[in-house]
């Protein structure tokens, strides 16, 4: 790949980013490109150092806030025409609750996934609570008299202090898996923001 | 390795590479290598963050007829550094307890 083909990939990689960081990411690649050549490299050497276009896209993505990614989205490319800004006032009772229920989707989504990360943990609450409420009706049971139910009682609350050991684990491996889960959706809708446009 | 952490320690690594003078992004990433590997891409993120943040400072000048952006690190950059240097004294000193304990038992 020539140093211009590269240079044209990211810029259509990157369709969708404020101009201004367009163009800073490929002065900066462009450079960098330019002082891999004078330190010796060929052309295609320099480019192929460098790594993958969506790579570098995907990381530039990750590092920009989605607001910023969707303020310009919304921003208009060109000044409105009146008719255009009509429709839009009058569709808005469509438009306003597509974008709504989109909203409420994703929304809906972070709290199932996060309250399958509460229930977990709300099972080891009442796994931990069982062992130690267990041994003290035991206990209780014992020095009243009924020593058998007692010792039964003792050992089911032993057995749950071991599930629960088990389900601590359990639970923090969900909550890194949700919170990455979550992450790469954020990245996923910043996705659909960026380097859909053909330039 | 923690991502956070690695994320603080390229932070301080490019801006010791500019410590002793400024200096440009191919450059950079010459001078790290035989301490890191840095990608191009993680170097233009971690150059714009430390941007934002005030512990650098930008400039573009001319070199054989086409522009280069040099980076001088600020007084907020060497306060980092310094603030690095003070963690990770501490750190240290963790470090050797730790493993103290590792061959105490042996």
């Amino acid at each position: 790949m020539t140093k211009q083909e590269f240079l044209c990939e990211l810029q259509a990689a990157l369709s969708g980013l404020p101009l201004e960081s367009i163009k800073e990411s490929i002065m900066f690649y462009s450079e960098i490109i330019d002082d891999c050549m004078d330190d010796g490299m060929t052309e295609q050497e320099a480019v192929a150092q460098i790594g993958s276009v969506d790579e570098i896209a995907s990381q530039i993505i990750a590092e920009t806030p989605l607001l910023k990614l969707a303020k310009e989205k919304i921003k208009p490319k060109r000044k409105m025409k009146a008719w255009e800004i009509v429709l839009l006032v009058l569709g808005s009772p469509i438009w306003l609750s597509l974008l709504a229920a989109a909203l409420v989707v994703i929304i809906a989504v972070y709290i199932v996934i996060w309250s399958v990360i509460i229930s977990l943990w709300a099972i080891f609450a009442s796994l931990i609570s069982c062992a130690v409420g267990g041994v003290v009706a035991g206990i209780i049971l014992i020095c009243t008299g009924n020593v058998i139910p007692g010792i039964a009682t003792i050992g089911a609350s032993i057995f749950c202090a071991g599930l629960s050991i088990f389900a601590f684990f359990g639970c923090r491996e969900a909550t890194g898996g949700a919170a990455w889960l979550t992450k790469k959706i954020i990245i996923g809708i910043k996705h659909l923001f960026v380097g859909k446009e053909k330039v | 390795m923690d991502i956070q952490l690695k994320r603080g320690l390229l932070d301080v690594c490019v801006l010791a590479a500019i410590k002793d003078g400024e200096s440009y992004g191919y450059k950079i990433i010459k001078d790290m290598k035989p301490y890191l590997e840095m990608s191009e891409s993680t170097l233009y993120t971690i150059l714009k963050r430390l941007e934002l943040a005030n512990m650098l400072t930008v400039r573009s000048a001319e070199h054989n007829g086409r522009l280069r952006k040099y980076y001088r690190i600020t007084k907020a950059g060497f306060g980092r550094i310094e603030d690095f240097k003070d963690e990770w004294r501490e750190v240290m000193t963790i470090y050797k307890f730790v493993t103290k304990e590792d061959t105490g038992n042996d």
